[in-house]
């Protein structure tokens, strides 16, 4: 992409930080794809993790489960195959999935299970799809883990549905799974007036999971511009998966789907639209500008849409405007929120990233530095690969109003008087498009509203003189 | 491979991170890849800890993979050393460095040469071992390193303290009402005039360790974490070890005779009957509960307990001798000392289970229908979906079992919580039965008729089914809110648009 963005400075340090496993994706996925039955296959490791991070989703018969690694399998005296077929067959026999998604952890990397040589052979002899995801911590970082998933899900897409017969999906080549479920209900009525409102325009998938309200908003949204989004990646269910052919556009929703856009272009020939992240209504006035002009359509209405979400929110951004805040960095957000905050009027001191993928977010990043000189403020460092140590050092130097972070720091911190924001629930909320303004501001100006609210205690500094300097120990 | 959807105990290396944290100014370094150190939030979350954690990963990447770790390990604990100045730094091996099998050993070596303070490898075995018995191990393995380090320098004290002392051996972070079992542990030495010589390792200093010797004995409460220390110091030094949990009035009785045994046998002139007597009588109330009217209406109630060995043993034993519960069934995920709770429990139970399968344990409640269930977190959640109370007493746990208020589970303040816990979940199934007997409340109508019930406005099928994605607890509130904000504009029909106009108008 654009070569201009040297201004931005980068930096990558040790890669010693805080983060989620990327198996921790199954939460989110297994109830997005709803037909779903996800495996990870590791050991003790990754299931007290994810049965302690996940909470009390674990209670509710999810359809996650660990496929446990014993010695026997770790030295090889178990058959994989046997192994994983006998497990399979009994998640086939409880649960009848339509598909079964294999996550492959760090211990299946080191000991080389064939996973995705397994898989074909396994998935022929019980008859469900089997998609083999590796989400492992040697390699990525917690919302990677999604990217992995749907990167597998990629090559999956061309298979029509199992119910659909071959010549009526090729009657209707753009009607997919997803604007079947829009349009369910309403079939004569959007068959009277069936492509009207559209304009004329390629087949445009878009990618990353979203809630199925924020994918109901955001398909609106590039309707009100006759824009129609002929699928979605993930859909619903396995089973409605977009057909996506050579020549599709597609373009993500998402920034930490760098692999998935990957494998779109490569391997479907699908062309990318590299734009914005829906993020913020700056955010998602970009995006959809860029789709809009891909397509060649005069995009209509978003001066007066976007004036009127900020000024619906502006009792929250007056509480963060002027001030400072610092991103630790662990889900790959980052960039997209440093970005809407710098809109909002904050100053960010530093962008910490776990992978920054400048060819993918180029886009995004432009957008950034151009915020950062509209707003007349410094473009902030961007500190790949962070190390947790140093950035508390600088945290406590530079003496940041907000810092965005992990659970592992968040209490350290606030016990040292710093308002922080836990990150993990900007991956778990809300936050794309014009609508969910408000719901990502509450989060961002909650710790400054709680902290308003108990000023006048004197309370801030929770720590005794000893241990207020100290970072560990 | 064994097909699983939730463990009782976790992977040796929480363990090992458990007694690490507990003591100060102790670091571990984990040898694991990215995400692994989830350990550091449980701490931050559950235990609401105001430092941060002292526990980092030298992190095991593509790069450890192709070519070792190298100067990687080395170098992070030297980093610490520097950084931090921890009086112990424990290099902590985890399910992925167990089979890169990687010469951590000689990492340690290598690193206490650069570090001023000392370096130590847990040795536990992430196949072989889970949390609680990784945890016993370390503690074990820390207090026979600083020993033995005493020893070769000559400074070791094994002259017993003047008055009879106590060394506490197990509580630790993370532990379930660890804490404020401490406390009351500590108030119950005060009251015996028992000094305490050390508590270990929750908040202990390493180089303190060399005074283990000089306690006239030992005490452990929990049989999962600190017995393995304890015979290492009896063993060596002729400290005697009390190994009775003081859960209950009966066993903390016999805890106390058990420490005035110890004493005695050791020229102390020590006698607590009067103590006991008093405590039991006048001043706890779990021994006057028993004998109570309300305690009366329990006799003969079927309850299940399962937990860790401690906590169920103890539980089942405070049920059935001192409450007249029948337990049809106590159960233990400690699989790997299931003979010693089968003897433990064999007469005061129904049926004894030994599993760490929870779907064994589901089933067993399931069929057996008690009426309460004492557990974990997780039987809790059976409970929920049967309809049967359950009061947790193990760990796993959740950050509702770490109270701020003071809730011990041994000693007498502690046989009160536990009077308080075993009565709560009871009664609250008598009333839910009575409830369920006379109809419920009536209040069904009464909440239903809301604002929006008597609507002139039309839902478009589209507009219904986005509202049915509104998670239920708001969507009354949604409805509403879009209804009238329809009704402000003029719209008649209510689509999945006006849904999202409405919530961008009224901030819903």
């Amino acid at each position: 992409m654009s070569e201009e963005q040297t201004a931005l400075n980068f930096e990558c340090e040790t890669g010693n930080y805080h983060t989620f496993c990327p198996i921790s994706c199954v939460a989110w996925l297994y109830q997005k794809i709803e037909d779903s039955f996800f495996l990870v296959i590791g050991t003790k490791t990754c299931g007290y993790f994810l049965q302690n991070s996940m909470g009390v989703m674990i209670f509710a018969e999810p359809r996650y489960a660990m496929a446990e690694l014993e010695e026997g399998d770790v030295s090889a005296k178990l058959s994989d195959y046997d192994e994983l077929k006998r497990l399979c067959l009994q998640i086939k026999r409880d649960r009848n999935p339509s598909v079964i998604v294999w996550i492959g952890t760090c211990t299946t990397e080191i000991i080389k299970m064939d996973l995705e040589g397994i898989a074909p052979k396994l998935e022929a002899e019980i008859g469900i799809p089997i998609v083999v995801a590796r989400a492992n911590g040697l390699d990525y970082a917690f919302t990677q883990g999604e990217d992995t998933v749907l990167a597998a899900m990629v090559n999956r897409c061309d298979e029509k549905p199992q119910l659909e017969p071959e010549a009526e999906s090729e009657a209707e080549p753009k009607k997919n799974g997803f604007s079947r479920l829009l349009n369910f209900g309403q079939k004569e009525e959007e068959e009277a007036t069936p492509e009207s409102e559209y304009k004329e325009h390629p087949p445009l998938t878009l990618f990353g999971s979203v809630p199925d309200s924020v994918e109901t908003q955001l398909s609106l949204e590039l309707k009100k511009q006759g824009i129609k989004v002929s699928g979605w990646l993930p859909s619903k269910r396995f089973t409605e998966l977009p057909s996506i052919e050579q020549g599709n556009y597609a373009c993500g929703v998402h920034p930490f789907l760098s692999r998935t856009a990957t494998n779109l272009m490569r391997r479907r020939k699908c062309k990318l639209i590299g734009a914005p992240f829906p993020i913020g209504p700056d955010g998602t006035r970009a995006w959809i500008e860029k789709i809009c002009s891909v397509f060649n359509i005069e995009p209509e209405g978003l001066d007066e849409r976007e004036a009127q979400i900020w000024e619906s929110v502006e009792d929250y951004v007056e509480l963060v405007r002027g001030k400072s805040v610092f991103f630790m960095g662990d889900n790959l957000l980052e960039i997209s929120l440093a970005r809407f905050l710098v809109r909002c009027g904050m100053t960010v001191h530093e962008v910490g990233i776990p992978y920054m993928d400048k060819r993918y977010q180029g886009a995004e990043l432009a957008l950034l530095e151009k915020t950062c000189h509209d707003m007349g403020v410094g473009v902030p460092r961007i500190v790949e690969k962070p190390d947790n140590y140093h950035q508390i050092e600088r945290i406590m130097a530079e003496n940041p109003d907000l810092v965005i972070t992990g659970m592992a720091h968040a209490n350290p911190l606030e016990a040292r008087g710093f308002s922080t924001k836990w990150s993990v629930e900007f991956t778990f909320s809300q936050i794309q498009g014009f609508t969910n303004t408000r719901d990502l501001l509450e989060l961002v100006t909650r710790p400054l509203r709680r902290n308003n609210n108990l000023k006048e205690l004197g309370w801030s500094n929770l720590v005794q003189e000893e241990d207020a300097k100290r970072i560990t120990v | 491979m064994k097909l699983a959807y939730w463990m009782y105990a976790g992977p040796a290396h929480i363990g090992t991170l458990r007694i690490a944290s507990s003591f100060k100014n102790v670091h571990a370094i984990m040898h694991a890849p990215l995400g692994d150190d989830y350990f550091n939030v449980m701490r931050s979350m559950l235990e609401r800890d105001r430092n941060f954690t002292p526990v980092t990963t030298s992190v095991v990447d593509r790069k450890v993979l192709a070519r070792g770790s190298q100067e990687k390990v080395v170098d992070n604990i030297t980093r610490k050393d520097a950084e931090i100045h921890p009086d112990l730094t424990i290099l902590t091996p985890t399910c992925t460095s167990s089979i890169l099998q990687e010469d951590l050993e000689n990492f340690v070596q290598r690193a206490q040469l650069d570090s001023s303070g000392d370096v130590m490898l847990a040795d536990v075995n992430h196949y072989r071992v889970n949390e609680l018995q990784a945890a016993d191990k370390t503690l074990a393995q820390v207090v026979k390193f600083y020993l033995e380090k005493a020893e070769k320098k000559g400074d070791i004290r094994t002259d017993k303290t003047e008055k009879p002392s106590v060394n506490i051996i197990g509580p630790t972070t993370l532990g379930f009402h660890n804490q404020h079992d401490l406390t009351e542990l500590q108030r119950l030495m005060t009251d015996l005039g028992i000094e305490i010589n050390q508590i270990i390792p929750q908040g202990a200093c390493v180089h303190e360790l060399k005074t283990l010797p000089r306690a006239w004995f030992n005490l452990v409460p929990y049989r999962e974490v600190g017995p393995m220390a304890a015979k290492y110091i009896e063993d060596n030094y002729n400290v005697p070890t009390v190994q009775v949990t003081p859960m209950g009035i009966v066993e903390t009785a016999r805890c106390i005779r058990s420490m005035q045994k110890a004493i005695n046998d050791q020229g102390g002139n020590v006698d607590y009957e009067g103590y006991i007597d008093n405590q039991t009588r006048f001043v706890s109330q779990a021994a006057w509960f028993s004998r109570s009217i309300d305690c009366q209406n329990l006799t003969g109630k079927k309850a299940v307990v399962f937990g860790d060995n401690t906590h169920a043993v103890a539980m089942t034993r405070i049920l059935a001798k001192e409450m007249g519960i029948r337990v049809v069934l106590a159960g233990t995920y400690c699989t790997y000392d299931a003979d010693w709770f089968k003897e433990q429990v064999q007469d005061y139970c129904d049926e004894v289970l030994v599993s760490d399968d929870n779907g064994a344990i589901g089933d067993a409640i399931a069929r057996l229908e008690p009426a309460a269930i004492f557990g974990t977190q997780m039987e809790r959640h059976v409970g929920k979906r049967i309809n049967i109370p359950c009061g947790v007493i193990a760990a796993p746990i959740h950050i509702q079992d770490f109270p701020v208020g003071y809730r011990p589970f041994l000693g007498y303040e502690g046989a009160n919580q536990v009077v308080d816990l075993v009565y709560n979940s009871f009664t609250l199934g008598m009333e839910d039965h009575l409830l369920e007997i006379f109809g419920g409340h009536d209040t069904k109508e009464v909440i239903t008729k809301t604002v929006s019930a008597e609507s002139d406005l039309n839902w478009t099928k589209d507009g219904l089914a986005e509202l049915n994605k509104v998670p239920g607890f708001v969507r009354g509130k949604v409805k509403r809110n879009t209804e009238k904000y329809a009704r402000e504009q003029g719209i008649e029909n209510i689509s999945a648009e006006v849904i999202y106009a409405a919530k961008e108008a009224v901030n819903a």
